[in-house]
């Protein structure tokens, strides 16, 4: 019967979003009066998924099989589909991410489940169970009532701050039958920036807009990530233009992010651009027309020329 | 080749969000409805499909009759028929539930749609679609080409993309730079008022969620401002004031 929580690895250690949805899930355990399993699958030191416990989990079973290694959201949504069955979980978590989705949406189809994504508190079960979730795009939330028998919670990034004890968790090998059909679709090559703060989990973005010009004066805008060492971001014009990739595009159709503190530089706060971003913990804006709409969204402003403003904060933040 | 495209029908992305009927309802009072931006570009690239292939393209939307402005638009921008069925699309597994149905009955090749609703954002319906016809699913798409029966895809990841190769039918999940967004023409929105619009009433399961009510994310404060030329104090307030660095 215990709250299943699914951990993502990166190059073989747990996602910090991960470690969210660990400790959320070991709350929703406490809830529930169950206990918290982890499923972690690829990769991995023994001692790195034991310390899966420390967010309070109790158990971790671990797929490793060289299919597995290869993140694939539907051989994924097997493996956890299966250890669902074995545990007799009825509460899965998780932490939402490009893979997680993915292999979500096969998992609930497999279970039937009932799903809230971008959950963003723990739930409420004075009355059922009732999940607060955030919908368009951030504009709103929404109090679900999941009624299926099983339900999936795909938590938001900074829904909750985890707390961390000594303990650590039991690790058990986890070797569930795989489907053929989970790997009929091939990976010819892959591109990965790396090095670099991811965006989806970076806690600091430094994010710029078409008011830096062109793509040769990302350079400010860099500097002062790399000494916050946070990620870049961009908004949708800036994209369109091909200044940067669609994957630092944050807004309405491209990444909605809520890191801890996101400045925006050069960006005037279009209702599109403020949807992927209004959930950020604290916003500052630096932009040169004092009526930029993005100031009245805003946490700390500043009314100043990028090019000036960006480089003395750099200057500043390496001299904490 | 039979290509479906999934359509929603969702406030404009400049619409201010706000509810109604002690915050149980969105309040449609002067919300402009138009196609989910991504799933505008899954029918952009069908219809591209169908100009260099000659595909049919069934355009699908579980939704209410006030959708239909909506699907007419889509017919005018190339899609041969369309499918509304009626229900209120809320949950995610009902809205796939219902599409795997009429999938079922038709063969399709292709079944396309934008990787997220911007309503409910959940971007599951894709897989769980693909789930339910045992279809390989793949989200986010930003580039689509077909050979034969092979399609190949560029799909973004965190930090980068991928390239895919997968036998056909698949289900796909859209989003830019996939296509380039079509505007319909004045012989297009003609043509479109005499293309079939079938209506069908939902099957199957009851819903598994259901939403108990709304609400509006608390306002900020005040914002503070910082001179330019004492720029280097905002370091200082988010260090010690908003502790975030």
């Amino acid at each position: 019967m215990s709250v299943l929580i699914f951990a993502e690895l990166d190059e073989g250690k747990i996602k910090k979003s991960s470690q969210e949805a660990l400790f959320y899930g070991a709350k929703v355990a406490e809830q529930t009066g169950t206990s918290a399993t982890a499923i972690i699958i690829g990769q991995a030191d023994d001692s790195e998924l034991a310390s899966a416990g420390r967010f309070g989990v109790t158990k971790v079973l671990h797929a490793s099989n060289a299919q597995l290694n290869e993140p694939n959201g539907m051989a994924y949504a097997t493996v956890v589909a299966a250890a669902v069955q074995q545990e007799g979980s009825k509460v899965i978590v998780l932490a939402k991410s490009s893979l997680a989705d993915a292999m979500t949406a096969r998992l609930a189809g497999k279970l039937k489940a009932g799903l809230a994504a971008n959950v963003v508190e723990l739930p409420d079960l004075s009355n059922g169970f009732r999940v607060k979730s955030s919908i368009y795009t951030g504009k709103a939330f929404a109090y679900n009532d999941l009624k299926a028998d099983i339900k999936i919670l795909a938590i938001k990034k900074n829904t909750i701050t985890p707390e961390e004890t000594d303990s650590t968790a039991s690790v058990d090998s986890f070797s569930p039958t795989l489907n053929d059909a989970d790997f009929v679709i091939s990976v010819k090559s892959s591109e990965k920036a790396s090095g670099d703060v991811l965006l989806p989990e970076a806690d600091l973005v430094v994010s710029a807009g078409r008011g830096l010009k062109g793509p040769e004066n990302w350079g400010i805008v860099e500097d002062l990530a790399h000494a916050l060492h946070a990620a870049t971001a961009c908004s949708k014009p800036v994209s369109d233009l091909d200044w940067r990739p669609h994957s630092e595009h944050v807004g309405q159709t491209g990444l909605k992010i809520s890191p801890n503190l996101y400045i925006a530089c050069g960006i005037s706060g279009a209702i599109q651009h403020l949807a992927g971003v209004n959930s950020s913990k604290v916003i500052v804006v630096i932009n040169k027309d004092s009526e930029a709409p993005f100031f009245k969204s805003a946490d700390y402003g500043i009314v100043g020329d990028v090019f000036d403003v960006l480089p003395r904060l750099t200057k500043a933040v390496k001299a904490l | 080749m039979k290509i479906l495209v999934c359509v929603t029908s969702v406030p404009d992305t400049t619409t201010k969000i706000a509810f109604t009927d002690n915050n149980t309802k969105l309040n449609k009072a002067g919300v402009t409805f138009i196609t989910g931006p991504y799933d505008d570009y899954a029918l952009a690239r069908a219809v591209e499909l169908k100009e260099k292939t000659g595909a049919s393209i069934t355009v699908i939307n579980v939704g209410e009759a006030d959708s239909e402005p909506v699907i007419r638009k889509c017919l005018a921008i190339g899609a041969d028929d369309a499918i509304r069925v009626n229900a209120e699309p809320t949950d995610a597994y009902f809205v796939a539930e219902q599409i795997a149905a009429i999938a079922k009955e038709n063969s399709y090749d292709l079944i396309l749609m934008g990787r997220e609703s911007i309503d409910y954002n959940g971007g599951q319906v894709h897989g769980i679609v693909g789930e339910m016809l045992g279809f390989p699913s793949i989200s986010p798409v930003m580039q689509l080409d077909i050979d034969g029966d092979t399609a190949k895809i560029t799909r973004e990841i965190e930090g980068g993309k991928e390239q895919l190769e997968a036998k056909l039918p698949l289900v796909l999940g859209c989003q830019e730079p996939i296509a380039e967004w079509k505007i319909p023409n004045m012989r297009g929105i003609m043509t479109a008022r005499t293309k079939p619009l079938k209506i069908v009433e939902p099957t199957g399961t009851d819903k598994l969620t259901t939403v108990a009510n709304y609400e509006l994310p608390a306002p900020r404060s005040a914002v503070k401002m910082i001179k330019a030329d004492e720029a280097e104090t905002l370091i200082q307030l988010l260090r010690t004031e908003a502790k975030v660095i």
